[in-house]
């Protein structure tokens, strides 16, 4: 039952919502996400304690097909549960100091969002799996759509297109599993227990794959990526970037290793080599590019490839360290577009040349700014470090050169970063009698949260890890 | 054993505190800046005191040969690999932590006084202190990955504190240029882990050493690994060819020089392969390459140092020159005499360099050694300070570089003649542009303006004490290290020869050169060193001589000066081409081929719609007509098969 609590809180709030207007929206969106924030730790505790007995929900949506609802807690989906929930406050927050049209529908599909996130994470059922898979696309379409900058029709009807196709390749692929096991049935102990027919399943894992692989994304299925979170309003691009994409990463886990365990060995090479070059090309893409967020969205490709690739030597470390880099990188990612937002905000000023001289005048901001930058580019201590060592090291385990190839990224991502803060933080102002206030008091609660967090994490990895080490390790088998 | 087991219980907690201090000094002045103000600088201070208290404290508590290796919590726990936090204090850290605490200290009293107009003054302390904490953390880690931590914190407070005074652009494109060269060398250090961590299940220095001595002398595994970890020394200790970051990140504030790119910071590297010592004396080729790249960066740096005209510059370049020094020591072999040399070093480089900022302070700012001179009469402390530093850096006895450096020269002489004969080289070319330095600050004429002549003043007490008490160990710190000549007992080496036991039994041991030769040696070289010192004195005293200005440079001489344009190669071989391939993959890659494809799929489906869309006219003829006509084929195909 506790499950269908954790749905009813997220969506009895964006019901009520769009009853509520201006300041209040904001509020509630606050409170509720606050109370959903609350709740998941609750839920922590119980996990921690009773396992996961207390989480189970079936129940059956149509005898012919046998369509089953199932939810069910894990300490992967926990730790994407914390994830999600920890990240929706914050969001919200962050938009207190701004204005905007429409409030109530804005915090609505937020939260309307946040409910299809938790669905996904907590189905393990592919039919209500698929479902909530969709859902969570419907919200962040129109948040792009009516809240987004230029040329945002464009932008976003090629994100939906794009992404809607990869579903479809999935739906075939559930469709196709359906038929092909013998129990007719799509539930994830079954679909994992006898691994989709022993027939070829090259077709299986492709269709998997692309589909994940748009979602994540691994290049060449990202040219959606950059127009998207460039264009989207800043919230919109957190919950893309902060949370949407680990749909994707986390599926790899859940759906795509167990269910079609003979397809991911045949194929592993090709999605370790995509990943790895995604990771170079992206970081070398954001070492010359002129925009602030399309930089950030390029160092997001790299930075998921490496965890696709980490996911994809199926050893324990890849395993171990996509989940806490999933969670590294949510958090991370969120304080990276806020601070660009911060930027935009204040300076209108979208460009990475041409601005300069902010620390001058917004110490405190430059501060929280530089220590998530410092996350990003994974100094020891910091929760980018501890993700990125054991991705780096199980690519090792894989393949030397492709981890020497890989741990490019160390390099590069510290040359993108630099620059960028340089150009746009120190030196003097270019711009003349630029106003810049530093942060205020809810800009303030989100950075420095984050800002702890990141050495929280990086010093104390080992709860997100004890809670994923059960289920990662029986992947392996 | 139980007794000693309890002693070493008891040291948990001052070792612990160590590092603790300065993080809590960071924290505090961090937070609390602005309301500190000026006494942020006397708190940065006393912690730093503290720990140095604590350091003596340990030192002599330590008992016997024994070392103290305790865990503190783990860090990461996968599968049955398990990363833990924590410390093995033994007698090579606890030199290092020596050094660090204790002329760290110095500094930070110094900096009080250098920095005290400045108005990031509270900043300028925290950042001292975090690099202290993660300095600490380097040497007293018992594990490469807490050294690694250290490694990279190190490398971050070296990225703040050259790029101290952000508003100008070249310093901070100097931290830049810092932070990144020393993350190419991580990459090797990073990658030199993965494989101990693979081949050898661990990354602490007992289970490592414990797994390397399993396999064979000279095994490709063990050389890779080795050789890994150097490129990552290459990258913090500035040697060929990572240096070029070293003169540039004498941009930042000149304690900072003195602390962080001479004394601590930049001999990591060192401090890495010594504490490695049994996996390096396990690789005989990576001892080679290490003594050649050493060799050849003591003679490069010290040849672009003769034509140097900025004061700091100068003894930037003197500092990789001596790095590569000490790494041609571990090269060979020598350890302790390569930590010896650290040792030394750390004292009257610091001294150098603590100097040539009270020099720069009475100078109202000038760095340019052309426009000094006759500083003698008007800083009379610095002036002296100065002079024994620069004694001992050129080798003379009884100064403490002649003790450290005719070590080193002794062990090249001992096996490696054509290394002795070039480090002998390079020790020559040192007295020489040191000499140069000194005569043009302090002797002759004062060749600045007026108004700098006019404000000429010695430093306050706060930077003269730390210098008074710099050039003390600058004269005596070589008598630690006697050679056997002259004592029968080395004590330095003897402090650190538990460390290196093992890896002596490794490496065929070399027998000691004779008395005489010993002798002769120590003969050579002090009679080489006042050859340049002579030749220095000719030129710029007897024959007042000036450095040419920039624009009259030529030929040979324009080429030392640009230092062989190694930046300007570097730029045209990697940044630039990084640039274009940067433009090249966002611009034809992924906007027209990538996109390309996927607006090309998505025209496709739009097209057949478009195309398709033209038969559904609505008039019931046509599909009447295309009905019939579609049976016939069918039936056609019927026929056929």
């Amino acid at each position: 039952m506790l499950s269908l609590t954790l749905l009813s809180i997220p969506l009895i709030a964006a019901i009520l919502l769009l009853f509520s207007r201006g300041n209040l929206s904001r509020n509630l969106a606050l409170v509720f996400t606050l109370v959903q924030l609350v709740f998941t730790v609750y839920a922590y505790t119980v996990f921690k304690n009773e396992g996961s007995a207390a989480f189970e929900f079936l129940a059956n949506w149509s005898v012919k097909p046998v369509l089953n609802i199932h939810f069910a807690m894990d300490g992967m989906s926990l730790v994407m549960l914390m994830l999600t929930n920890l990240l929706l406050p914050l969001i919200v927050l962050s938009g207190y100091n701004r204005e905007m049209e429409r409030p109530h529908v804005f915090y609505s599909l937020m939260l309307f969002m946040q409910f299809a996130l938790n669905g996904v994470f907590i189905s393990f059922d592919g039919f209500i799996y698929y479902i909530f898979w969709e859902l969570a696309l419907i919200p962040i379409y129109f948040i792009a759509f009516n809240w987004g900058g230029e040329n945002r029709a464009k932008v976003t009807l090629k994100f939906f297109i794009y992404t809607l196709a990869g579903s479809l390749l999935m739906l075939f692929a559930f469709l196709f599993l359906y038929n092909g096991s013998p129990a007719h049935s799509l539930d994830w102990s079954s679909l994992t227990n006898n691994p989709a027919c022993s027939c070829n399943q090259t077709w299986l894992f492709w269709l998997f794959f692309i589909a994940f692989a748009i979602k994540i994304p691994i290049i060449p299925f990202h040219t959606w990526q950059p127009d998207t979170y460039a264009t989207a309003p800043t919230q919109g691009t957190m919950l893309l970037s902060g949370i949407m994409l680990k749909m994707g990463t986390y599926s790899l886990l859940r759906w795509l290793i167990p269910v079609v365990p003979a397809g991911v060995a045949e194929w592993q090479y090709v999605a370790i080599t995509l990943s790895v070059i995604g990771i170079v090309y992206a970081s070398v893409i954001a070492i010359m590019q002129k925009d602030l967020k399309r930089l950030l969205a390029y160092s997001s490709i790299a930075h998921v490839g490496l965890i696709s690739a980490g996911i994809f030597t199926l050893n324990l470390s890849g395993f171990q360290g996509s989940m806490v880099q999933m969670f590294a990188h949510g958090l991370n990612v969120v304080g990276l577009f806020y601070c660009a937002d911060i930027i935009l905000n204040r300076t209108k000023h979208h460009e990475i040349e041409g601005l300069g001289g902010i620390r001058l005048i917004a110490p405190k901001f430059a501060t929280w700014f530089m220590i998530v930058i410092l996350g990003s580019v994974a100094l020891p201590l910091t929760n980018g470090f501890v993700g990125e060592f054991m991705l780096l090291f199980s690519v090792y385990q894989y393949n030397t050169w492709l981890a020497v190839f890989a741990g490019l990224t160390i390099i590069l991502g510290a040359v993108y970063m630099l620059r960028m803060y340089q150009k746009m933080v120190l030196g003097t102002a270019i711009k003349e009698n630029m106003v810049f206030p530093d942060l205020y008091w809810n800009e303030k609660i989100v950075l420095v949260t984050i800002g702890i967090l990141i050495f929280v994490m990086g010093i104390f990895p080992r709860p997100i890890m004890e809670l994923t080490e059960p289920v990662l390790k029986n992947l392996i088998k | 054993m139980i007794d000693n087991f309890l002693e070493l219980t008891k040291l948990i907690t001052p070792a612990t505190l160590v590092p603790l201090f300065p993080l809590i000094g960071f924290l505090l002045i961090a937070l609390f800046g602005k309301q500190l103000n000026h006494v942020s600088g006397w708190l940065a201070s006393a912690m730093i005191l503290a720990s140095f208290v604590l350091t003596c404290f340990l030192f002599i508590n330590l008992p016997g040969k024994s070392d103290l290796n305790f865990e503190l919590f783990q860090w990461m726990k996968w599968g049955n690999i398990t990363l833990s936090f924590g410390f093995l204090i033994d007698h090579l850290s606890l030199v290092m932590m020596l050094v660090i605490t204790g002329i760290g200290f110095l500094i930070h009293l110094y900096s009080i006084g250098y920095m005290h107009h400045d108005e990031g003054f509270s900043r300028f302390f925290s950042y001292l202190n975090l690099f202290i904490f993660f300095m600490l953390l380097l040497v007293m880690g018992n594990s490469y990955l807490i050294m690694f931590i250290g490694w990279e914190g190190v490398g971050l407070a070296s990225y703040l504190l050259i790029g101290f005074w952000y508003k100008n652009d070249a310093y901070n494109d100097a931290a830049k240029k810092a932070f990144i060269m020393n993350r190419i060398g991580d990459l090797g250090f990073l990658l030199a882990m993965f494989f101990m961590l693979f081949y050898f299940g661990g990354l602490d220095y007992l289970t490592v050493n414990e797994a390397a001595s399993g396999f064979e002398v000279g095994t490709l595994l063990i050389t890779s690994i080795t050789l890994l970890l150097f490129v990552g020394a290459m990258g913090k200790s500035a040697q060929l060819p990572l240096y070029t970051w070293l003169p540039d990140a004498m941009a930042g504030p000149t304690p900072v020089s003195a602390l962080i790119h001479a004394a601590t910071m930049v001999t990591a590297g060192i401090y890495m392969i010594a504490r490695s010592n049994i996996l390096f004396a396990m690789a005989p080729h990576t001892l080679d390459v290490v003594m050649w790249v050493g060799v050849a960066t003591s003679i490069f740096a010290a040849v672009i140092g003769m034509k140097q005209n900025d004061i700091k510059k100068v003894l930037a370049y003197s500092t990789v020159s001596q790095l590569g020094l000490m790494f041609a020591a571990l090269g060979m072999g020598a350890f302790e005499s390569g930590m010896f040399h650290v040792v030394t070093h750390a004292f009257f480089k610091a001294l150098l360099f603590l100097g040539a900022g009270s020099v720069i302070h009475a100078m109202s700012g000038e760095q340019d050694i052309r426009n000094m001179g006759g500083l003698s009469k008007y800083i009379k402390i610095t002036w002296a300070t100065f002079l024994i530093g620069t004694l001992a850096i050129s080798g003379i006895f009884p100064f403490s570089g002649f003790f450290s450096k005719d070590e080193i020269l002794a062990n090249a002489y001992n096996g490696h003649t054509l290394v002795w004969i070039l480090l002998s080289i390079s020790s020559m070319l040192t007295a020489f542009y040191m000499f140069r330095l000194f005569f043009l600050t302090f002797s002759r004429d004062f060749r600045g303006t007026a108004q700098q002549q006019s404000h000429l003043h010695e430093s306050p007490w706060t930077m003269t004490v730390p210098l008074v008490v710099l050039s003390v160990f600058a004269v005596i710190a070589g008598f630690w290290g006697l050679p056997a000549v002259l004592s029968e007992n080395h004590m330095f080496a003897n402090y650190l020869a538990p460390i290196f036991a093992d890896s002596k039994e490794i490496m065929r041991a070399h027998p000691h050169v004779d008395h005489s030769t010993e002798w002769l040696l120590m003969g050579i070289a002090t009679l080489a060193a006042l050859i340049s010192i002579g030749i220095a004195y000719n030129f710029y005293i007897h024959s007042k001589l000036l450095p040419e200005a920039d624009a009259e440079t030529k030929g040979l001489s324009k080429w030392v000066a640009n230092k062989f344009y190694v930046d300007e190669l570097y730029d045209k071989l990697f940044v630039r081409p990084m640039m274009v391939l940067s433009d090249l993959f966002y611009v034809l890659v992924d906007k027209l081929i990538v996109d390309l494809l996927v607006m090309a799929s998505a025209w496709i489906i739009g097209f057949t719609g478009r195309t398709i869309r033209l038969v559904q006219t609505g008039n019931t003829g046509l599909y009447l007509f295309l009905m019939v006509i579609g049976m016939m084929v069918f039936m056609l195909i019927q026929l056929v098969y």
